[in-house]
């Protein structure tokens, strides 16, 4: 009846404010609905030296944690030789220190970039992406022909450890390319000149911290109080090397009682002691730059660090410094462990992603770092030890780098590693806040446990946590 | 419904002026639509699903996620720390403030004006408001250093005392994150209450004088029954401050949020959660609990705000 002009005009109007509106609010915090289009096409043929099928003409898109290594490596190293091999493939390079802010929206956007160094503080959780299936299978690469040599396997040419820790839910999907082997970190220099013996023994080790406090010329020990994550490594290690390397397993695979345990008690104890007595002043206030640079500085003997350290301090440690590190001392005599026994772990992760256009590119470009000159060239750079064996023989390497790869080859298979604390980021976070606690004397050894006990117990009973056994 | 034609006329009237309104508003409507209510009740959405940030289809679980931060210890000691946060930040910045602002306009020897150089003062008292809370917060890193380099300890240790853990004893590092929100909020009261101050007749400080009335009096008295409305706004202002404090504990504190838990607010398990564990279903859950903390806020404010107003 009265349908007016005037009003179907408003309505018009109102229509059309709308319309953007609804669309852009679809567009909007959550995530795209409908799956998104399976952009890789049928692959291009696959050879000997092409194993993956890498399709000629098709980009390849790379985006490179920009921390402690840089990017130049990229740039400079892997790239020219992915480049070298397939001159028409488009190498897009990026970098940057936010590797969730930027690419986490990507990944619900469902394009992702084909090949990612998910490192850092702010990098993107590996159980997230792997219960999603994000994480391309890199089973094929490990079964692929290495580039040096075609008659010997990736597989073959990398620590075994790089595969046990890069496995999620039975699929190998993260390449950790550098090896980080832990220790307690000291000056060559100062140990020489006082005349101190690197400690065998745990006695031997206190009675080092006793005398070292006693000469007045520097603290015995120190760590990075701010970030205790660098306390409970070498607690771990002691428990393992107590107890044996299923004292870890145990913990990593949330069991009953895995953190109450005799080994993991003893260790507890022998830190807490130190805490009491040897810790530099002010150390649970100090971050891992100005313990280590105190250190530079001669103000304290020794720190638990890892095979990174040496590059991050090149620019304030003396010239005549000279980093070395030594593992764990014999704790009870009756240890599991022989002496010797080192944490080692693969660093430096790198993925490609599943849902990317050309995820047979980024496993090519894997299989290219993992070139013994690709690895090599960048130890060199970078002064650290890569995964891929003897690929910095014959190269001038540095005394902390030499130091830590003598220490992995005197262990042997004798080496340890957990990875709790990066499939459950809450176990982590509670870790490090009690171990804080522990070495500052605010919980017992028996309560420090106790607690992680139960915030291992709280994740293992939340069923929407994703569990992983090792 | 049949409508006349001579009221369909002044319909278009108002139409009229409706439309006029309308273009005006259409921009701004839109975008805080789409960029501020649309993602809020996204979020309310998200609250009740799985979703870790990555896939596209998040399952629908419930309210499982709310079922969950009830037994979230370290969420409900955040919530305390908002709590307590949401009690002391306004009592002692509002304190603080007054009392500067007491002095700098009516502290003088007559009471009618501030004290000797209340101007520079005025101005120092400002600069902590005019710095980004990033650089406040990484500033205050180095005035708690736990050695001989930091602002505080050094002198405490050259006298020959043991150094204090600001930021690593879990005992004090909450009541350092108070000082330095304190310490940044006075600034900006003091000036809101001098304004408050310029605005109330001078007759009536001079009127109270006359009857024999001390600087004491004078503030409890005159000064803050007639200030008492600026006083209710900055309490509102510094309970939402309180509310969602989370730039200077995520930056200053040890392990964002420690040691131990013991500065961490709601809004830094939000981002713990979402950013660092891609748990955001759960986080947005989280959210959801601090945006009711917010309305409840809010309502009780306005209700306790309804006061008379003394005209003058």
């Amino acid at each position: 009846m009265p349908h007016t002009p005037h009003i179907s005009r408003r309505d018009l109007l109102r229509a059309a404010a709308l319309v953007p509106a609804a669309g852009a609010l679809a567009a909007c915090a959550t995530p795209a609905s409908q799956p998104p289009a399976t952009s890789s096409a049928a692959p291009a043929a696959t050879s000997a030296a092409n194993p993956f099928g890498v399709a000629d003409g098709k980009p390849l898109e790379v985006w490179i944690f920009d921390g402690g290594f840089g990017q130049q490596y990229a740039t400079d190293i892997h790239q020219p030789l992915f480049k070298s091999k397939y001159p028409n493939v488009e190498v897009k390079h990026n970098s940057t220190k936010e590797i969730t802010k930027v690419l986490q929206p990507r990944f619900a956007g469902g394009n992702p970039p084909e090949v990612i160094d998910n490192s850092g503080a702010n990098a993107m959780d590996f159980g997230a992406l792997a219960q999603d299936g994000q994480l391309q299978d890199l089973t094929a690469l490990l079964d692929a022909p290495s580039w040096d040599d075609p008659n010997v396997k990736v597989r073959d040419t990398i620590d075994q450890s790089v595969i046990d820790i890069g496995t999620y839910d039975g699929k190998f999907s993260v390449l950790g390319y550098v090896n980080y082997i832990h220790g307690i970190w000291y000056s060559q220099k100062v140990f020489t000149d006082n005349g101190w013996e690197v400690p065998k023994t745990w006695d031997a080790f206190l009675a080092l911290c006793e005398t070292i406090k006693k000469s007045g010329k520097m603290a015995p020990f120190t760590y990075a109080g701010k970030h205790p994550q660098y306390l409970y490594e070498p607690l771990l290690t002691m428990a393992a090397k107590i107890g044996g390397n299923e004292v870890l397993v145990a913990v990593d695979n949330l069991e009953d009682g895995a953190w109450t345990a005799e080994p993991m008690k003893a260790a507890a104890e022998r830190w807490a002691e130190v805490g009491a007595k040897y810790l530099m002043q002010g150390t649970a206030g100090l971050d891992h730059v100005q313990t280590q640079t105190a250190q530079n500085k001669y103000q304290v003997a020794m720190l638990p660090c890892g095979s990174w350290l040496e590059n991050e301090q090149k620019t304030t440690t003396p010239d005549d410094f000279a980093y070395a590190m030594f593992p764990i001392p014999d704790v009870t005599g009756s240890d599991a462990m022989p002496y010797g026994t080192l944490h080692t772990q693969p660093g430096e992760n790198f993925i490609v992603s599943a849902k990317s256009a050309h995820p047979q590119a980024g496993m090519e470009y894997l299989r290219g770092m993992l070139s013994k000159k690709a690895a090599g060239d960048f130890s060199e750079l970078v002064t650290t030890v890569t995964v891929v064996k003897g690929a910095s023989e014959g190269r001038e390497i540095s005394p902390g780098v030499t130091s830590a790869s003598q220490a992995v080859a005197a262990a042997g298979d004798n080496t340890v590693y957990y990875r709790a604390f990066a499939w459950y980021g809450p176990l982590n976070d509670e870790a490090k806040a009690a171990t804080g606690e522990l070495m500052s004397g605010g919980l017992t050894p028996q309560a420090y446990l106790e607690r992680m006990q139960k915030k291992a117990d709280e994740i293992k009973n939340d069923s929407s946590i994703k569990k992983y056994t090792r | 419904m049949t409508l006349e034609p001579r009221r369909g006329v002044s319909l278009y009237q108002r139409y009229r002026r409706g439309l006029f309104i309308t273009a005006f508003l259409a921009a701004p409507v839109t975008l805080y639509l789409i960029y501020v209510i649309s993602p809020n009740l996204q979020a309310f959405y998200i609250a009740m699903t799985d979703w870790r940030g990555v896939t596209a289809t998040p399952a629908f679980i419930g309210l499982d996620n709310f079922q969950r931060l009830l037994g979230d210890s370290v969420f409900w000691k955040a919530v305390t720390h908002n709590v307590a946060l949401l009690v002391l930040l306004p009592v002692v910045t509002i304190v603080i403030a007054l009392f500067f602002a007491f002095l700098l306009n009516l502290g003088g020897r007559q009471g009618v004006s501030g004290i000797r150089g209340s101007t520079f003062y005025r101005v120092v008292f400002f600069f902590p408001q005019v710095l980004a809370v990033t650089i406040v917060a990484v500033l205050f890193q180095q005035v708690f250093r736990p050695d001989g380099s930091g602002m505080l300890n050094g002198p405490l240790m050259a006298l020959g005392l043991e150094p204090v853990g600001f930021l690593s004893d879990p005992d004090v590092a909450f009541w350092s994150v108070l000082g330095v929100l304190v310490w940044q909020a006075v600034g900006f009261y003091v000036v809101l209450f001098s304004a408050g101050l310029a605005g109330i007749p001078r007759d009536m400080f001079e009127a109270a004088q006359i009857d024999g009335a001390n600087r004491i009096t004078l503030f409890f008295r005159v000064t803050l029954p007639l200030l008492w409305d600026t006083v209710q706004v900055a309490w509102v202002y510094l309970g939402i401050l309180a509310m969602d404090v989370f730039a200077i504990v995520w930056v200053m504190t040890d392990q964002q949020g420690g040691p131990d838990w013991s500065t961490t607010v709601m809004a830094a398990e939000i981002y713990r959660n979402a950013f660092e564990y891609f748990r955001f279903g759960y986080a947005s859950a989280l959210g959801v609990v601090m945006f009711l903390f917010t309305v409840g806020f809010a309502i009780l404010s306005l209700r306790l705000s309804r006061r008379e107003r003394i005209e003058y």
